[in-house]
């Protein structure tokens, strides 16, 4: 996309001059005890919470929503798959809120294909947190079938709500099991991802004064 | 000192490794069995002689990482001697 990366190591303690995060999956100390219970007090986590702390923008993906999740920066916490298995297929979302520095180049409503590949992505929070996230348009991406009706026969891992995306309150920080970034080029048959990444750029673009350094 | 700790899902979380066990318990006969629900059992040894400061820090160490209080619940006993 024309942008520059550069990879942090989960040793280091700084995350100066970037203007966002990305937390990719990735089984994460084995997920030992729980998915992202560990990495979550990894070295560079605390420069993590205070990035998105002062606003930064903040994207978790698979494994890195979990790590979120454990950190407290999202609300909820993640169970095993309802029918137990791994899963590793394509899956459809329905974009649930496309006003939010992650999704504002995606229409509202629209259904994306984007592969999942998890064993604990069934997406649990209490009723209350739960109605604060309906409440507050923090639900962004929910599981759909291809024509965006979103049934428990399209939900893969038994999330409550079909939840497969949420945002904060504050919308800065962005958690999502599919991977975006395995469906985002034409070399992978499925370029549906990069929206989000589309919509990461534009929204860094529009609000370059506003980014913390 | 020793201390055993329990980590289970809360209450009212399905528990699906649990229920595919209990299926199993069924198919081998042993219908008593009404739930079953798995949890995770850790055993810590602890520098400790004060009972007081060891149940303040293992509960600390449950709260902040050990269990997610958001699913899960912790109970945890200390033997003095072992």
């Amino acid at each position: 996309m024309g942008q520059s990366a550069h990879l942090i190591w989960h040793q280091d303690t700084s995350i100066k001059g970037m203007d966002a995060i990305i937390l990719p999956g990735g089984f994460s100390y084995g997920d030992y005890l729980r998915t992202g219970a560990i990495a979550r007090f990894s070295p560079i986590m605390d420069a993590v919470v205070e990035f998105a702390g002062r606003g930064g923008m903040v994207l978790g993906i698979c494994n890195g929503f979990q790590i979120l999740l454990e950190a407290g920066l999202l609300p909820g916490a993640m169970l095993r798959n309802r029918h137990l298995s791994f899963i590793c297929e394509d899956i459809y979302v329905r974009v649930e809120n496309a006003d939010t520095p992650f999704t504002n180049q995606c229409e509202p409503g629209q259904v994306l294909r984007l592969p999942i590949a998890h064993a604990d992505g069934n997406y649990y929070t209490d009723p209350v947190t739960l109605s604060a996230l309906q409440a507050n348009a923090q639900i962004v991406f929910r599981y759909c079938d291809r024509e965006g009706h979103v049934t428990s026969q399209a939900n893969p891992n038994g999330s409550l709500d079909n939840i497969a995306g949420i945002r904060n309150a504050a919308g800065n920080v962005l958690g999502l099991m599919p991977h975006p970034e395995r469906g985002a080029e034409k070399v992978l048959h499925n370029e549906d991802g990069v929206f989000i990444f589309r919509s990461i750029l534009s929204a860094l673009e529009r609000n370059k004064i506003h980014q913390p350094v | 000192m020793k201390a055993k700790i329990f980590v289970t899902l809360k209450n009212g979380i399905l528990d699906p490794q649990g229920r595919t066990i209990q299926q199993s318990l069924h198919t081998l006969g042993f219908s008593t069995v009404e739930e079953v629900r798995i949890g995770k059992f850790m055993e810590l040894d602890l520098n400790e002689t004060d009972i007081t400061s060891a149940e303040n820090t293992i509960k600390s160490m449950c709260e902040k990482l050990l269990a997610n209080t958001v699913i899960e619940d912790y109970r945890f006993e200390i033997l003095e001697t072992y």
